[in-house]
């Protein structure tokens, strides 16, 4: 086996290996949001964030938006806050705009939901590191059922 | 009668550290010291054609067949419950997080790791070890050095190719074949599947995976008897440790990556 | 080839300055054991520089591990082997290395590398240690290759030559880099008479050619006695006989007798150590 076919064979091993890696890269893994685009930052307050999670996507209407950055509990309120990351393609939310934690199907993930608010000249566009009033929490579905059952009575 | 099980669990422990003394010390001895380009790199490049080229054949086909069952078995199961659009992240999520770095490193040290032992060990039995001590040339650093760092350098590029086959293979099956919309096989696969999280925690497994066949396979040659049934022996042992250590440290860096 | 008479020189000038001590190989009082095994006790044992000195002795009383010995691949208990005047239990791993290009060794099966041709195997401690150009390298292999017939063999693997071909393969290799010292171990073992007849011509010749040194290990008493300039016969962990050929015939001592004549029976017994036969059939019955 001469030198030079060697090289050529280990030369074509690598390079498959690299477009293995890419498939990996670009069509199987998510790599949108991976905390290297362009992102500028919000926060919002639930009273429970149910199984919310660093790195759950943030969707518009389905669109992923951004990406959940942190969650971190606030020390004088105990109540959680949450870090939202959002691409700045998409930086002109209104202040009136409501956040959501919602679940993908029953048994889903749970992700937040954006819902832009109305614009009227009073109201501002959020900027990087606002705060979004308007939130409402998760639905627990232990607690879910507590009310049904309760009602019942 | 207990002091003689006693004395011998104590002689078997000795036995055993001495062994891994021997073992830590080739390894350093290996790699430990300033490579020469010149000399290291047309040696590096024949060993990787041997180790990696030559184990490209197995690792495609295994990986093609273990992504098709995958796609199958988590398919019949998935159907049960209409879920059936999260084939892809099970396929993907199984290969990139288990299947891929450790059936990688399970194929490659039956194919490649037992045939260094013997590559070695037969070396050591024909004196052509201590030939070339004699010549003033350190056999670990021409012999052992260049087929370690090959096989470090092959295992991750395998597991790589093993997944991304795996993955198509799953694709073939599920998508072409039982009907998955083709769509959701890959968008349901994207929103799973973490670049950090799962692909490059794939590739340190299988880094990790490497280090510790080519370290057992290598020792085992080195250290082999120097006789025909040394060598069968040291072989077998080759296969039998390295697999085990591999399933061991799985289970380690499984819990680390993803346990907590 | 303006190389030969240069390598010669330098060779000579060597030799002047190691007039000094005529040892080339100096050991002395060493003790060596594996394990609880004591194989050598308390040895004494010179090489005189330009001379085919033979070591003798029944097998497996460690004539290889003599040889690993000398080479620095093992260390002794006790004692010390000099070298040129230097001590080599006592250098460190790079002194070594340097001191083993002066050596060379030709191992009983010759350790040619197999996945490489002959004419890689003989350029291969060339192009390890020095930075020749190829052209150059090429020459010497060749000129080596000549040297012991196999010019013509260079191409071929290690896997195609017959035993004595690869031995005389590896003797070019173990001559590559012209070392002052050249240890053979059990040249003639295995071989057939004519491959046998090269071997013994090889060894005198290049002995008398390059000037350099030469141990040969060996228990073929005939083709020893024929080439050796210096014999030792070594059994039961010490040197039992030395001196000229010549010398060891006229030897007073029954065990050096019985090996130089291959006799079953004698000092050394035909019998391993066991009970007394007639008791141990009385036992059995």
């Amino acid at each position: 086996m001469s030198t030079r076919k060697i090289e050529i064979l280990v030369g074509l091993f690598v390079a498959i290996a690299v477009g293995a890696f890419l498939i990996l890269a670009l069509k199987v893994a998510n790599t949108g949001f991976a905390g290297s685009g362009d992102t500028y930052t919000l926060y919002a307050e639930f009273e429970n964030i149910g199984g919310l999670k660093a790195r759950s996507p943030i969707k518009v209407g389905g669109v992923v938006v951004g990406r959940v950055a942190a969650i971190e509990l606030d020390k004088n309120y105990y109540t959680p806050r949450v870090r939202l990351e959002i691409s700045r393609q998409y930086d002109n939310f209104p202040e009136t705009s409501s956040v959501v934690i919602l679940t993908s199907g029953l048994l889903g993930e749970q992700y937040l939901g954006i819902q832009p608010g109305f614009i009227d000249e009073t109201v501002h566009i959020l900027k990087d590191g606002d705060m979004i009033e308007d939130t409402r929490s998760a639905m627990v579905l232990e607690e879910l059922i507590g009310q049904f059952l309760f009602n019942r009575d | 009668m207990v002091l003689k099980q006693l004395q011998r669990m104590g002689a078997a422990t000795i036995h055993t550290i001495a062994g891994l003394g021997r073992a830590g010390l080739m390894l350093l001895g290996a790699i430990i010291g300033k490579p020469s380009f010149r000399k290291g790199a047309p040696l590096l490049l024949k060993q990787l054609y041997v180790v990696g080229v030559l184990s490209l054949l197995i690792i495609v086909v295994s990986g093609l067949f273990i992504g098709m069952v995958l796609a199958l078995q988590g398919y019949t199961v998935l159907v049960k419950f209409g879920a059936e659009q999260m084939l892809g992240p099970l396929v993907a999520l199984s290969l990139l997080r288990e299947l891929g770095p450790v059936v990688t490193a399970l194929l490659f040290a039956g194919r490649a790791g037992s045939a260094l032992t013997a590559e070695i060990g037969l070396m050591k039995a024909t004196e052509q070890l201590s030939s070339m001590e004699m010549m003033a040339v350190d056999p670990l650093r021409r012999i052992i050095a260049p087929r370690f760092w090959a096989g470090v350098i092959s295992m991750p590029l395998l597991a790589i190719i093993f997944t991304a086959v795996g993955i198509l293979g799953g694709h073939l099956v599920g998508v072409d074949w039982l009907g998955v919309d083709a769509g959701g096989y890959w968008s349901a696969m994207q929103a799973n599947v973490d670049l950090y999280q799962d692909v490059f925690n794939g590739i340190i497994k299988s880094i990790v995976f490497a280090f510790i066949v080519m370290w057992i396979a290598l020792h085992k040659g080195f250290d082999a008897i120097p006789t025909s049934e040394g060598i069968s022996r040291a072989t077998t042992e080759t296969v039998v440790t390295a697999s085990l250590a591999v399933l061991a440290f799985d289970f380690i860096l499984t819990a680390l990556m993803f346990g907590g | 080839m303006g190389i030969v008479p240069a390598l010669l020189n330098s060779r000579f000038i060597c030799n002047m300055e190691n007039t000094l001590s005529d040892f080339i190989v100096d050991i002395q009082n060493m003790s060596f054991s594996r394990g609880d095994n004591l194989i050598y006790d308390r040895m004494n044992m010179t090489v005189a520089q330009g001379k085919v000195t033979a070591i003798m002795g029944p097998s497996g009383i460690g004539k290889t591990t003599l040889l690993k010995l000398i080479g620095g691949q093992l260390k002794p208990d006790s004692g010390d082997i000099l070298f040129r005047g230097r001590s080599i239990p006592k250098m460190n791993r790079s002194e070594l290395y340097q001191t083993r290009k002066d050596m060379s060794m030709l191992f009983q099966s010759g350790a040619l590398f197999s996945e490489m041709s002959v004419f890689d195997n003989v350029a291969f401690p060339i192009r390890e240690h020095t930075k020749l150009p190829e052209s150059l390298i090429k020459i010497m292999v060749l000129m080596k290759l000549e040297a012991v017939g196999l010019r013509g063999a260079r191409d071929l693997m290690p896997a195609e030559l017959s035993g004595g071909m690869a031995r005389r393969a590896a003797l070019a290799r173990a001559i590559a880099l012209d070392p002052q010292l050249i240890m053979y171990d059990e040249p003639f073992a295995g071989q057939d008479p004519i491959s046998m007849g090269i071997v013994v011509k090889l060894i005198r010749a290049l002995n008398n050619a390059l000037g350099l040194t030469s141990v040969v290990v060996s228990h073929d008493v005939t083709e020893v006695m024929s080439i050796a300039d210096y014999v030792y016969v070594v059994a039961e962990k010490h040197v039992i006989g030395e001196g000229t050929p010549e010398q060891l015939r006229q030897h007073e001592s029954p065990l050096v007798q019985q090996f130089l004549k291959g006799e079953a029976d004698g000092a050394v017994p035909f019998h391993y150590k066991a009970a007394p036969y007639a008791d141990e059939l009385m036992e059995l019955l």
